[in-house]
């Protein structure tokens, strides 16, 4: 018998996207949006959460246009946000190499790759963007990868097939990210923004049904103080730390998104997240994080698994003939290139078989000899040399001689904050972009696409829809920060924090944490059941008693704590954790990253049921996380039309 | 897999920024040498935990030597004993059972000391505010092949711009000096054509702000040897070419 009660299905949501063709959307929106005189602008107050690539190109530009803007990051300096970990490239529909690119084939590409579970007018207007995105970072002095004629060079990902990638070396998002922090900084400088660093939001504040602003916690003396704007804007990244062991930074968090939640913001469709295929396998008990192996690598690696179970040769005394590659033989016109969701399935299905490679027999080979042998050694050293000497650091092996090991871990996630056709969430006056919005990724995020998003909401988009909020707002008050609804706020937060201090269990916030992570990683990760998911919902609200009677939070609240930190944030993933598995129990169908084992076909692709689920999945916060309210919006295609996701 | 027993740990504690510190040592009976330090530091705090001390304080994030938050001078080295390597991506299996490990915050005047292991590096940030960038305002950038970039160009400005900003430059250096840091962020950008317009007086803003935090350079070369990215030092030389041309250049021949 079910023990969870089936969510209700109540309102639908509209995106307010022009009423035109997908392809008109963006202009018509911008032709048609009410605009802010620019001696006006200086009127506004807009808070940016978050300095990663979405934040710091947001509080940029917004400050360019002469908004005063507050910008806060939890880290001791906006240039650590986590975007700076992505290594392969951004795509842009620049069509340099003339390989037949276009922004509608990147638009149909990011639809299909997400495995028509997106929004088109969204996607659309991103392929749009991604051209401009381009030549502002070239202006902002990215050193991207060059041909010798001077020319911007191109790489291949996952999911196209065309070239329409492009990187530095194999720290773009490092790149991206340095660019966009200096036109912050440039605007910091000038006395245009003021930067927040060691802050935490802990609450978002809705007064007379308007965002009025958020509270914040100083990291380094623990005090909460509030923060009163016209707009805010969440880039506060993705939840895939609920997972504990993730390719994510070790501070990345959903506590940001999920106290707006909290507040009223809509979460939409939580049980999509991304399991990267290349990530460098657990070692051991003690592993803190698992870390990503670009998905550049497969341009010139192949993956591969003994075709014997249980085969202990070293990878040399294999031969070719007992070699089973994998994806060049289930995805022929893609091969080592399919994308993310595919691939890590593949791998998966390979080490369940009892096919693993490497000490604990969990992880598939990634193999450059044939490149080396083709390119020669240099040009192949060229391409990844950071990759390698990174994975040589951590595994004590060098890839160029034994192939690399590799498998799939959580990446990214696609679900986030419901956000309209202006990436505003379901509270007016409060903005999601990048990874912490839902909108552009559907079910699967193709490779270089996150880049690619988080600028194109931070620079091409909100800039233009925040003017169109707040131009009727023009010379009418806003709360101040004495407001009563601020004051509630403040002293909920104080209780808060001090409640995890009062508890005096036994046990760590880690150690919670890891066991979470355990539970999601089994039921909710990259196959899902729904006796699995049932037994996930079953076992979440018991860990969640215990950690609120048992929990043990050392140190004290005035002064850097970062047990406490972490103990606020296991706190909120508990809470998503369960909506998450709600989420994936209620989707009875395969797309993307959420595979369902129910619902797959006889060579056990994912199989999607349009007739019923082609919709978001926006949940509404109750107070209670196994009582949300599940709404719908439903998804319209009529541009890109719907089909089998095929890489065959 | 192995396991390393018997790690005796001195490690640098400190209330505050204005407490005096003191050294505290721990042990560590048992650890996997594929763990990470920052990882055996993790098992350091679940055990100060369960035995109900504070948590040892230690900036960290992304652990895949990119973000350049973790810090630490161990056995007296910025980064610890191997070369071109952060401390997160550092492994148990370059130290031996029954070593005693000394870790420190980096020292330095411009970078207080918050507590315990965790210093505050925003001096830094000053630095690129005050000329670390190309002024290109949103929306008015030209087509990005417009500007041909020669490759060994590219190639030079990526090489400078991989610093990760950590503070291990100045934590090594005997003066405090931030020269590296610096001189890698002019590097970067004054070597492409898009940072022509604004060389010399980026090179001067920078400089100043940073003669305003930080020591001076005197060519320890320290900074070098101890940069995770390995930046190498040439960079200095081309700051300070740059530096002393901008006091003499004449800013509206900049273009010929």
């Amino acid at each position: 018998m079910s023990t969870v009660t089936a969510a209700a299905s109540t309102g639908q949501l509209q995106s307010k996207a022009p009423n035109v063709a997908v392809p008109e959307m963006w202009e018509t929106f911008k032709s048609d949006m009410k605009l802010v005189n620019p001696n006006n602008k200086r009127k506004f107050k807009v808070i940016v959460v978050g300095t990663g690539l979405a934040g710091a190109s947001a509080a940029a530009t917004l400050a360019e246009l002469g908004y005063q803007v507050d910008a806060f990051t939890f880290h001791d300096s906006p240039r650590r946000a986590h975007s700076i970990a992505a290594q392969g490239g951004i795509n842009g529909a620049k069509n340099y190499k003339g390989d037949g690119d276009s922004v509608h084939r990147l638009f149909y590409d990011t639809i299909k790759g997400g495995d028509f579970r997106a929004r088109e007018s969204n996607v659309h207007r991103l392929a749009q963007v991604s051209v401009d995105i381009i030549d502002q970072m070239v202006a902002q002095g990215v050193p991207f990868a060059r041909e010798y004629g001077g020319l911007l060079d191109n790489r291949s990902f996952g999911g196209a097939q065309v070239s329409r990638t492009f990187y530095a070396r194999g720290q773009t998002g490092q790149q991206l990210l340095l660019g966009a922090y200096q036109q912050m900084a440039r605007q910091v400088g000038l006395g245009n923004v003021r930067l927040w660093n060691r802050t935490e939001l802990v609450d978002t504040v809705t007064i007379d049904g308007r965002c009025a602003g958020i509270v914040t916690r100083d990291l380094v003396t623990g005090e909460i103080i509030s923060h009163a704007a016209h707009a805010v804007v969440l880039c506060t990244g993705g939840y895939g730390n609920v997972f504990f062991l993730s390719t994510n930074a070790m501070n990345c968090n959903v506590t940001a998104a999920w106290r707006a939640h909290r507040a009223g913001a809509y979460f939409a469709n939580p049980c999509y997240t991304q399991i990267h295929p290349t990530c460098i396998p657990q070692a051991d008990d003690t592993q803190s994080k698992l870390t990503l192996m670009s998905e550049s690598l497969r341009n010139d690696g192949r993956v591969w698994v003994p075709m014997k179970i249980d085969d202990e040769r070293s990878p040399a005394d294999i031969p070719e003939a007992e070699r089973d590659y994998i994806l060049e033989r289930l995805y022929p016109s893609f091969g080592n290139l399919a994308p993310r969701d595919i691939s890590s399935r593949a791998a998966k299905r390979s080490v369940d078989s009892g096919r693993g490679v490497g000490p604990l027999k969990n992880g598939v080979y990634l193999d450059f000899s044939a490149s080396i042998a083709r390119l020669g050694y240099d040009t192949v050293w060229e391409r990844y040399s950071n990759l390698f000497e990174m994975y040589e650091r951590i595994t004590g092996e060098n890839p160029t001689k034994v192939p690399m090991r590799i498998y799939p871990a959580s990446h990214y996630t696609m679900g986030g904050l419901w956000v309209d056709y202006e990436l505003m969430t379901t509270i007016p006056g409060l903005y999601a972009a990048g990874e912490a919005n839902f909108s552009d990724h559907g079910a699967n995020r193709l490779g270089a696409s996150a880049l690619m998003q988080g600028l194109s909401d931070g620079y091409f988009v909100l800039p233009y829809t925040i003017g169109n909020y707040l131009a009727p707002l023009l010379n009418k008050p806003v709360p101040g920060v004495d407001h009563p609804g601020f004051k509630a706020a403040e002293t909920a937060a104080r209780q808060r924090y001090q409640g995890y201090l009062d508890v005096k269990g036994t046990r760590s916030p880690d150690w919670f944490h890891r066991e979470l992570g355990k539970i999601i990683w089994d039921y909710c990760g990259m196959e899902r059941t729904e006796q699995g998911l049932e037994k996930a919902l079953s076992e979440l609200p018991a860990l969640y008693a215990e950690f609120q009677k048992d929990l043990r939070v050392t140190g004290n609240g005035e002064s850097t704590n970062q047990t406490l930190e972490k103990a606020g944030r296991v706190d909120d993933f508990f809470q998503l954790g369960m909506v998450m598995c709600r989420d994936a129990l209620e989707r009875n169908e395969s797309c993307g990253g959420h595979f369902r084992a129910e619902y797959q076909d006889d060579e056990g692709e994912a199989m999607r049921d349009d007739e019923n689920f082609a919709h978001v999945a926006a949940w509404e916060w109750t107070g209670d996380p196994m009582q949300s309210i599940r709404n719908v919006e439903p998804l319209e295609f009529t541009t890109a039309h719907l089909a089998t996701r095929s890489y065959k | 897999m192995s396991h390393l027993s018997d790690i005796k740990l001195k490690v640098w504690r400190q209330a505050g920024p204005d407490e005096s510190g003191r050294f505290e040592s721990y042990l560590i009976a048992s650890i996997s040498d594929e763990a990470s330090f920052l990882e055996m530091l993790d098992v350091l705090n679940e055990q100060l935990i369960h035995e109900g001390r504070e948590a040892v304080v230690f900036d960290h994030d992304c652990r895949e030597g990119i973000c350049g938050t973790c810090s630490l001078m161990i056995d007296g080295q910025a980064h610890g004993p191997q070369r071109g390597t952060a401390t997160c991506q550092l492994h148990m299996r370059k130290f031996q059972s029954g070593a005693e490990i000394v870790i420190e915050p980096w020292r330095s005047t411009a970078f207080p000391i918050i507590k315990d292991l965790m210093v505050d590096r925003s001096a830094f940030d000053r630095i690129v505010e005050a000329g670390g960038f190309i002024t290109a305002e949103t929306g008015g950038a030209p087509d990005a092949n417009l500007i041909p970039v020669p490759k060994p160009v590219a190639d030079a400005s990526m090489d400078a711009a991989a610093c990760i900003g950590c503070g291990a430059c100045v934590a090594a250096c005997p003066n405090g000096a931030a020269n590296l840091f610096t001189a890698a962020k002019v590097a970067h950008l004054s070597l492409l054509p898009q940072g022509q317009p604004e060389r010399f007086k980026r090179v001067e803003a920078m400089v100043e702000t940073m003669d305003e935090y930080f020591g001076s350079c005197t060519n320890h070369g320290e900074c070098e040897a101890a940069c995770p990215k390995e930046i190498s030092i040439d960079v200095i030389a081309l700051m300070n070419q740059d530096y002393r041309k901008s006091k003499f250049s004449n800013r509206k021949t900049l273009a010929r």
